[in-house]
């Protein structure tokens, strides 16, 4: 049960990122497009998979998870199909969660309204 | 007086961030998010999922939360407290990828809700894709060709 | 030219009158301080309609109406309008003004255009080209949000320098002196301003792209007119803010102005700002202007100011020339407003 690192770490992660909301310019939208890329690079540099085995969800929840399992897929795709995996791997491996923030998206979209704050 | 001393007298009588707060609950509400998603995660590997596709169950469960919650306007409510911790989990990537198919739905169904979804996650998937394609290029070379 | 004065200001001999003043708010406005000076508060931020830019168009239309109640003149009797506000290309003002069938000159001055508004209708009054002309203007948080800002569902932080949008409009009927009680506020002094730069690229601290351009307009003012600070028993700003409002009293003591006993700023009184979590204030065309048309109007009639400069404050930029990464220009225009 890995419950605890799993909160430390993921909450440690977000510190990071709201250190980098206030102490710097950067919008929430541009840190989410750091993460992502971070995450596939520590992936590449094999960093961020002690990590996932450290604290599960605690690092594949966050962005960063997204692109270390983005850079995962393409691993596992070059390792099986040779340099068309550089294409395949990533968006195949991503998939799910792609499908899944478009289609609930889209449904939800069309069922709720905005609301004032 | 120039744009240097202004600038100047901007940062010093402007009001900072209170940063310890933002990182406590940050931490928190980041930690509960990833602590739910380890719950998940547990729950479905007890329920036979191997262990890779948990880990995809666990980001469509959590994303189909956090728009719900955001179609019912909760998720901004949250997020204006704990920041990060709303933003950088994937939960945050759900967010930003509902809200603005809410708001442009006025616009029609093909450019407002249609195009509009990704204004905001749209980079994310962007620079994520063309970063895996880099990062595959130079583990192909490294594994593949020197070997 | 004998109407000028200095260089960029304009003295009425004939100095058009404020016959009447409405302003109409949504919710958050209904919760703050100035509530009972609204002469309606909408609690649907919709206002019964499909989306966020037609609800402020409502929101305008309903300020023209209820002015035109107020002040008992028929529609068929304005000769013409003056509308502005924030949304792309001044829709609110244009399908407000189709419902209201009133002639319409629509204008943009970010939210310094209750200030330009007033003044271009005082100069029509003045120089005789009408008789009765409203000028109105109007903003929405939400309409404003989706276009300037973020989705508003989307779970972001504003910083502390940011400011609220202000959901209300607020109109004027400016008229020439003949037609009525002698008793109304008179413009007698307008200062138009010059859009300053100094260089702010932040978004989300408008308080700061605009204070110098306030500073440049009222050090104008004072130099035109010989004026002081202390001819006035209220000089107020459009919608500065905290931290704009403390920028402009720094930027005037340069040139050894000091506006402080008699300063405040719309912009910091429409909301109770930390019980409303409101960081650095209010702003949006319809702050000045409702503030105006609510409680500046009353505080006039009822005499508990007699002098007011009145001076709406507008950051001018887009959402494409931010992501251009221009600079923030400002502007400012000022009225004296007096009343006998």
């Amino acid at each position: 049960m890995n419950y605890i690192t799993a909160f430390v770490i993921g909450g440690l992660i977000c510190v990071i990122g709201q250190l980098l909301i206030d102490l710097t310019k950067l919008t929430p939208a541009r840190i989410l497009v750091l993460y992502v890329v971070a995450g596939v690079f520590l992936g590449l540099f094999g960093v961020y998979e002690p990590l996932v085995r450290y604290a599960g969800a605690g690092a594949t929840v966050p962005l960063t998870g997204f692109g270390y399992a983005l850079f995962g897929g393409v691993k596992e795709a070059v390792d099986k199909y040779g340099f068309l995996g550089v294409f395949t791997g990533g968006l195949t491996a991503t998939a799910g969660g792609i499908a899944a923030a478009i289609v609930f998206g889209f449904l939800i979209a069309l069922a709720f309204r905005p609301k004032e704050k | 007086m120039d744009k240097k001393t202004y600038s100047a007298m901007v940062k010093e009588l402007s009001p900072s961030s209170p940063i310890f707060m933002d990182i406590v609950k940050a931490f928190f509400g980041g930690g509960a998010i990833c602590l739910f998603g380890e719950i998940l995660r547990n729950f479905y590997i007890m329920r036979g999922i191997d262990s890779k596709s948990a880990l995809t169950w666990v980001a469509i469960t959590l994303i189909l939360i956090a728009q719900l919650f955001t179609g019912l306007g909760i998720y901004d409510k949250a997020a204006k407290h704990l920041g990060a911790g709303a933003n950088v989990p994937i939960t945050g990537f759900a967010n930003a990828v509902v809200s603005p198919a809410m708001e442009y739905h006025t616009e029609g169904l093909i450019l407002g809700l249609g195009a509009k979804l990704f204004t905001i996650a749209g980079p994310v998937i962007v620079y994520g894709t063309a970063a895996s394609v880099l990062a595959g290029l130079l583990y192909y070379f490294k594994e593949v060709l020197m070997k | 030219m004998s109407n000028r004065m200095g260089k960029q200001t304009v003295v009425f001999k004939n100095p058009p009158h404020i016959f009447a003043a409405a302003a109409v708010g949504g919710n958050e406005e209904g919760k703050g301080p100035l509530a009972k000076y609204f002469d309606k508060i909408f609690t649907d931020a919709y206002l019964g309609e499909a989306s966020w830019e037609h609800a402020e168009s409502k929101l305008q239309f309903h300020a023209v109406n209820m002015l035109l109640e107020k002040s008992g003149v028929p529609a068929s009797n304005i000769d013409m309008m003056f509308g502005g506000d924030l949304i792309n290309q001044c829709t609110s003002s244009y399908f407000a003004a189709r419902d209201l069938a009133l002639p319409l000159y629509g204008i943009y001055g970010a939210c310094s255009t209750m200030g330009e508004g007033m003044q271009l209708a005082a100069m029509a009054v003045a120089g005789g080209f009408a008789k009765k002309t409203v000028a109105v203007t109007s903003s929405h948080f939400c309409s404003s949000e989706k276009q300037f800002r973020f989705p508003l569902e989307y779970g972001g932080q504003r910083p502390p320098t940011a400011q609220w949008t202000v959901t209300a409009s607020g109109a004027v009927l400016i008229t020439d002196g003949e037609c009525i009680d002698t008793e109304c506020p008179k413009i007698t002094h307008i200062t138009t301003g010059k859009i300053i730069d100094m260089g702010i690229t932040d978004a989300n601290n408008m308080g700061a792209a605009m204070a110098p351009a306030a500073a440049d307009t009222l050090k104008a003012h004072f130099s035109d007119t010989g004026f002081k600070p202390s001819d006035y028993d209220l000089i107020v700003t459009g919608d500065l803010g905290m931290l704009g409002k403390e920028l402009l009293k720094r930027l005037l003591l340069e040139y050894n102005i000091d506006i402080a006993p008699y300063y405040d700023d719309c912009g910091c009184m429409i909301y109770d700002i930390d019980r409303q979590d409101k960081h650095c204030g209010a702003s949006g065309c319809g702050c000045s202007a409702s503030v105006f048309g609510g409680y500046l109007f009353h505080l006039m009639q009822t005499r508990k100011i007699k002098k007011l400069l009145f001076m709406p404050t507008g950051a001018l930029m887009s959402p494409l020339s931010c992501q251009q990464g221009d600079s923030i220009s400002g502007i400012a225009h000022a009225l004296r407003i007096e009343v006998n």
